[in-house]
């Protein structure tokens, strides 16, 4: 089986990662299993959104389909057929759901979704949340180019807020939790108008600490989202392009 | 788990990209360009407190063969001392990974970005006389450059003509490591020019360079090919780029001698190019002194209009004074 050889720094991540798509197609169930659980975690915001906004569904609707599709992915064997060399596994899954929802009216398969992924917490009440918050318009992402926007924007969100939850839980194991408040408070919620000698004062500490804390929490959050990124991908070119993607905003 | 707003992924996105300098004498000022290998800043040194380039891995490519070509790239300009070529002062991996190399910041412009600037075809060449020097030093150390276009030439605030970007560079002697051996795939151009750098691979080994520069045995991916010939195709191709980009009057016909020379640099085999870069500066210098040029047979005709050229002052001189005789003659009789 495939699999990708790069080192973690700190220990928390394995040093070899398993691609979620040479996990999916292992013959082993639990390492299906896991592999599918990484790509859920990945991918389940984006589908249900896109969902809601692109096929106009209900949410509870939208939430019975975003189940149903993860748990078809895998029923169907779904990424045995992707080839990395002709498309992204995010355009890929994207064509995948839109072909799931327009056959979805077969009630039959709604009884058994749900099974391989349950250990997977989906937390779809958020996600109505932040749709509201992004306050986005459904007619606005109306043509095929801006539906692949969205898509793609919502998955280096997911991709994102991954990330920044592992680094919230590395901090917390690291003894360096003011390192992560300090980051939370200049790249997540800053609007700008905070500077590094206001953080350096509201902390009681010299702002050369603040420099030194903001560049190991953003190293460690680039390693962390590069982690997570390999192992959503199924070739190192498309880890390549998909970073350019999520960290350049290249979506070439 | 928090909700990302639009704004903190765009402030995730730009500060994950940044270079991570901790723990450098370095301080990032701003970035100046991006290839497909990686991306330069300016930044300055804190110590000697001058502006730098900073050239760092693109963060797609923080590890494996692309670490390693930037890092052969610093080595090969490390060896490449010359005034046509920019030095490098430092290598190294930052804090977050990334190989890195700083080297002088050159402030001037790109040549196709100058060559507006350029109105006169001995200037063009003079300039080009300049590349040619910096290339047969490198050929003279073992390194071809394999990506020489005008995209690579800068031309420095006092007119100083440098040859950048050895990325590319194949190692023909054994003091500098030559690259290791790849699996990569296929690579795209990243930087959307249409005279962008390619990567490839082919059933030979890759290809590296620019479309329109490159020979025809590096487009065919003859890695083991390659010699000096290789780079004296790009230079052809480059002085035709220099003798017909924006010249006024560019619509007027090249003149013979120096289209004979493009396309001796420029054939198709490389057994038919000229054998060194020298040749090919030789044949330019003496076109500009007026002289007959080894990739051109004149005909009589041709070398009377080279004369012509050559001793032009002379001619007219000689014509105005003898008309100036002509006609005292013809008043003092009258």
């Amino acid at each position: 089986m495939h699999h990708d050889e790069y080192t973690g720094g700190d220990g928390r991540f394995p040093a070899t990662r398993w691609s979620v798509i040479a996990g999916i197609r292992c013959e082993d169930a639990g390492e299906r299993k896991r592999a599918l659980e990484a790509l859920c975690a990945a991918y389940w915001k984006p589908v249900y959104k896109y969902v809601r906004l692109r096929w106009n569904r209900p949410a509870p609707d939208a939430q019975d389909l975003t189940q149903g599709f993860f748990a078809e992915l895998l029923e169907r064997e779904l990424l045995n057929r992707f080839d990395a060399g002709k498309s992204r596994l995010r355009t890929y899954l994207r064509l995948c759901v839109d072909s799931f929802v327009m056959n979805e009216d077969k009630a039959a398969r709604r009884q058994k979704r749900g099974g391989e992924i349950q250990h997977v917490a989906l937390d779809f009440a958020g996600a109505e949340v932040e749709l509201t918050r992004g306050a986005i318009d459904a007619e606005s992402i109306a043509s095929p180019e801006s539906l692949e926007e969205f898509f793609e924007k919502e998955w280096i969100r997911s991709l994102f807020t991954l990330a920044v939850e592992d680094l919230r839980a590395l901090s917390t194991a690291r003894e360096r939790e003011r390192d992560f408040l300090l980051f939370e408070a200049y790249d997540l919620d800053g609007e700008g108008e905070i500077s590094y000698a206001q953080l350096a004062q509201q902390h009681g500490i010299a702002v050369s600490q603040v420099t030194n804390a903001l560049a190991w929490a953003r190293r460690e959050f680039r390693r962390i989202a590069l982690e997570r990124l390999r192992e959503i991908c199924g070739s190192e070119d498309e880890f390549q392009r998909e970073t350019r993607s999520a960290f350049r905003g290249d979506s070439r | 788990m928090r909700y990302l707003s639009d704004k903190a992924l765009t402030r995730l996105r730009n500060s994950a990209e940044l270079p991570d300098l901790s723990g450098t004498r370095y301080r990032l000022i701003a970035q100046v360009a991006r290839g497909g290998m990686g991306v330069v800043y300016a930044a300055e040194d804190e110590h000697l407190q001058r502006r730098i380039a900073l050239k760092v891995l693109d963060v797609s490519a923080s590890a494996g063969e692309l670490a390693n070509r930037l890092m052969r790239e610093a080595r090969v300009l490390a060896r490449l001392e010359h005034p046509g070529i920019v030095p490098v002062h430092d290598a190294g991996t930052l804090a977050d990974g990334r190989v890195f190399y700083t080297m002088k910041f050159v402030e001037g412009q790109r040549l196709d970005q100058y060559i507006e600037s350029l109105a006169s075809i001995p200037d063009r060449l003079r300039i080009f006389l300049h590349i040619c020097d910096a290339v047969a030093f490198a050929h003279a150390r073992g390194v071809l450059h394999r990506d020489l276009k005008p995209a690579n030439v800068m031309i420095g605030s006092f007119g100083e003509v440098l040859v950048m970007d050895w990325g590319l560079a194949k190692i023909l002697t054994d003091a500098v490591k030559p690259e290791a051996p790849s699996c990569d795939p296929v690579t795209q151009p990243t930087n959307g020019e249409a005279d962008a750098t390619m990567l490839a691979i082919t059933g030979h080994g890759k290809i590296m360079g620019t479309p329109g520069y490159m020979s025809p045995e590096q487009a065919r991916g003859e890695s083991e090919l390659l010699d000096a010939r290789s780079d004296i195709f790009s230079l052809g191709a480059l002085l035709r780029y220099l003798l017909s980009e924006k010249l006024p009057g560019s619509s007027t016909r090249l003149d013979r001698s120096l289209e004979a020379i493009c396309a001796k640099a420029c054939t198709q085999e490389r057994e038919g190019r000229y054998a060194a870069v020298q040749d090919l500066a030789a044949d330019v210098s003496r076109y500009l002194n007026g002289l007959a040029v080894s990739a051109h047979s004149e005909s009589v005709f041709d070398k009377m209009a080279r004369f012509y050229r050559r001793y032009r002052f002379f001619i007219w001189l000689i014509a105005a004074y003898l008309l100036m005789r002509v006609l005292l003659i013809i008043v003092v009789k009258h």
